[in-house]
């Protein structure tokens, strides 16, 4: 069902929508980023229209409201243990498709890699609801079309929006979110729109071709000298899912504390740490390798589409302006003509 | 050839070791100019000195050669300066065709700050102007330099007022993924203010300079940047008699302090200048008043934030030049 709704129909509509969930969309606080002066283009809960920054990519995805950065698991009393106590929060996300791809990334991880889902990625996603914004123009180190991952299903999202001039029109599928968009707009004609060329393109290796010779390939090295393992790369990737998990005990006794998982990125330091201290993927140059062959390869071995959505943002953060696209083509250049 | 050498040291010419010749400064305050300008200078330099240009420690221009006969041209030559880049700041200038209004209190330099430079804290230019503002003209010699960060660049430490850009981390353990990147770089860069326990990241107040890296090396915006504040290190100098660094006189202090403070130098100096000297630094005043005089008078009515903090006593040393080395 399409709707459209000017300025102030759609601010009626999130004023409604508000009394049952919480609604997130990027946003733009002032002076917030890192550089002073600068703007920090994040994910936080939002109550109008003229909150929602449309005009620049966020820094972070909206992966941290579905996979906190740091989340308690349980709570240790008196040698009990309790796991964390979870709320009835309802949730709107307002994504880009990239994005939205990239929670299908989250499920395959969370939902169904391992012998049994995980219940606090489960628990939270069970409530999201998602509503796609519709790229026009994509931004400048977008690489979505290469990874199939600029359209969304109609299954895949509450709601699909068209921002434009005036207002903002949409299609909604959540029926019982329906009901609450008919009782405040007209019905118009609807058609998603998506993208389908970005400044970046992206060739991918060919799968076969994809060698031990590579793995020892000086495209590697050059790394190894460039990247500072800051991480950056890691925290702002949408798709990237790693944690480790840490217990803190509040009293002398021990007898109080908490086990919490937190973000972890193979760009690290001690990500690979193992018992004894001994740290199997110390240079840096193979934390790339190892990066990229699981955003591009090895998660597609398994499931039936890559772990990059190209969404672009570790190009945009990386301190050392390395590119993980460019790497990419760098890959496949490597294999296609055997350098 | 005759002239009141005190008019025209007045208006930023120089007495030059040529008795044919003079030199002009040019102010920039903050530091920044407007290329437009430069071809002005230039202009200036070929037409009315010798072609060449004196780049001052102070971040303004020298123009040397320039012949007495032409000094009163020369400055209705450089009226589009002092229209764009002091009326345009809210200097007061009668008539920007008479040159310079005076010359003691020096410009107010700066290090490139945030419209370049990653560290920076605020705009080093922007504040710069607005104190130029404040209190140019004057004739008292006072000089003042802005820091983006306690880096310093400027070099505010050997200024009589050195102003340094601080902000204020706050950390939010819930955006902390522990990679421990602030701990190390405070540890191995700053001053060992944070420490990694119980799986979060404390700060030590005390050790804090605020210079804000921590906040630059998070990755995931754990350190948020609160609010701007600065520090003030006073009373640095160079010169033939006791040089010597500047101190720290104010700590986390809010731009409107900083900017009253300065207000209240030239009530100061005016008490207790030596009028028997042709000129007085401030420096050489504060020797003679004593710190907790200059104190007590520089915040008179200034209303203090409430995290700023003040020297107690301040011992500048440096050294006497006499001393055998
Ligand atoms: S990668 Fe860029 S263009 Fe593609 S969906 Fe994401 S934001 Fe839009
Ligand atoms: S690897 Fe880079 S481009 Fe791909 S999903 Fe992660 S952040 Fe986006
Ligand atoms: S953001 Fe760049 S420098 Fe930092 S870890 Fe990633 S690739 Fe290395
Ligand atoms: S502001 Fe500077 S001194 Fe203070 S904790 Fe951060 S890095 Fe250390
Ligand atoms: S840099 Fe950020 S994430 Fe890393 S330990 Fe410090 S606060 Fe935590």
């Amino acid at each position: 069902m399409g709707f459209n709704f000017s300025e102030n129909g759609f601010n009626q509509l999130l004023e409604s929508l508000n009394q049952d969930y919480q609604i997130y969309a990027p946003v733009r606080k002032k002076n917030k980023d890192s550089f002073s002066a600068n703007d920090l283009i994040t994910y936080d809960l939002i109550k109008s229209l003229e909150e929602i920054e449309l005009t620049v990519k966020s820094k972070y995805s909206a992966k941290e409201i579905v996979f906190p950065i740091r989340e308690t698991l349980f709570h240790f009393v008196e040698g009990e243990q309790f796991i964390a106590s979870d709320t009835d929060d309802k949730y709107i996300i307002f994504l880009r498709p990239c994005d939205r791809n990239a929670f299908k990334r989250l499920d395959k991880i969370f939902l169904e890699n391992g012998p049994e889902e995980d219940i606090y990625y489960k628990r939270l996603r069970e409530n999201v609801k998602f509503f796609v914004i519709e790229c026009t123009s994509g931004f400048d180190s977008c690489f979505c079309v290469s990874m199939e991952s600029n359209t969304v299903e109609a299954e895949d999202y509450a709601a699909f929006l068209r921002f434009e001039e005036n207002g903002v029109s949409c299609e909604v599928n959540d029926q019982d979110l329906a009901v609450e968009f008919s009782s405040q707009a007209e019905e118009i004609k609807f058609e998603p729109q998506f993208i389908e060329k970005n400044k970046v393109e992206v060739k991918l290796p060919d799968r076969e071709k994809l060698t031990n010779e590579v793995f020892e390939h000086q495209l590697w090295t050059e790394y190894s000298q460039r990247c500072i393992a800051c991480g950056r790369c890691n925290t702002s990737c949408p798709t990237c899912s790693c944690f480790t998990v840490k217990d803190v005990l509040y009293d002398e006794n021990k007898k109080s504390g908490e086990r919490f998982r937190r973000w972890a990125g193979c760009h690290i330091d001690g990500f690979t740490e193992m018992a004894g201290g001994h740290n199997f993927r110390e240079d840096y140059g193979d934390r790339m390798r190892y990066k990229t062959m699981h955003k591009i390869y090895d998660f597609g071995e398994r499931f039936d589409f890559d772990m990059c959505v190209g969404c672009g943002r570790c190009d945009d953060v990386c301190p050392e302006y390395i590119s993980f696209s460019k790497c990419i083509n760098k890959l496949s250049t490597i294999i296609e003509e055997g350098v | 050839m005759s002239f009141n050498t005190k008019k025209i040291k007045k208006n930023a010419f120089r007495i030059t070791k040529d008795r044919e010749v003079t030199a002009l400064r040019i102010r920039v305050p903050g530091g920044h100019i407007n290329a437009k300008y430069l071809s002005l200078i230039k202009e200036i330099a070929d037409e009315y000195g010798n072609g060449t240009l004196h780049i001052t420690t102070r971040q303004g221009f020298e123009v040397p050669g320039i012949s007495f006969a032409d000094f009163e041209e020369v400055n209705k030559k450089i009226a589009p300066i002092l229209e764009g880049m002091e009326k345009e700041i809210g200097v007061k200038i009668a008539d920007p065709r008479e040159g310079y209004p005076a010359a003691g209190t020096r410009n107010v330099s700066a290090c490139i700050g945030n419209r370049v430079c990653r560290y920076s804290n605020y705009d080093t230019t922007e504040m710069a102007q607005q104190i130029e503002k404040n209190i140019f003209p004057n004739d008292y010699h006072v000089k003042i330099a802005l820091s983006g960060c306690p880096n310093d660049c400027i070099k505010g430490h050997l200024q009589d007022f050195g102003i340094l850009g601080m902000v204020e981390p706050i950390y939010h353990q819930e955006r902390c993924i522990g990679c421990k990147a602030c701990v190390d770089n405070c540890h191995k860069r700053v001053t060992s203010a944070l420490s990694f326990e119980q799986e979060r990241v404390l700060r030590d107040e005390k050790r804090c300079i605020g210079c804000g890296e921590c906040i630059l090396q998070c990755p995931t915006n754990a350190w948020e940047r609160g609010e701007q504040f600065f520090k003030v290190v006073i009373m640095g100098r160079t010169g033939k008699k006791n040089p010597r660094l500047a101190k720290p006189f104010l700590k986390w202090a809010s731009r409107d302090v900083v900017i009253a403070i300065v207000n209240n130098v030239y009530d100061y100096i005016e008490r207790h200048i030596d009028t028997s000297l042709a000129k007085e630094h401030i420096g050489y005043i504060v020797d003679r008043t004593g710190y907790p005089k200059f104190k007590e008078e520089i915040l008179k009515g200034v209303e203090l934030n409430s995290e700023c903090e003040i020297a107690d006593k301040i011992n500048w040393n440096g050294y006497q030049t006499g001393e055998k080395i």
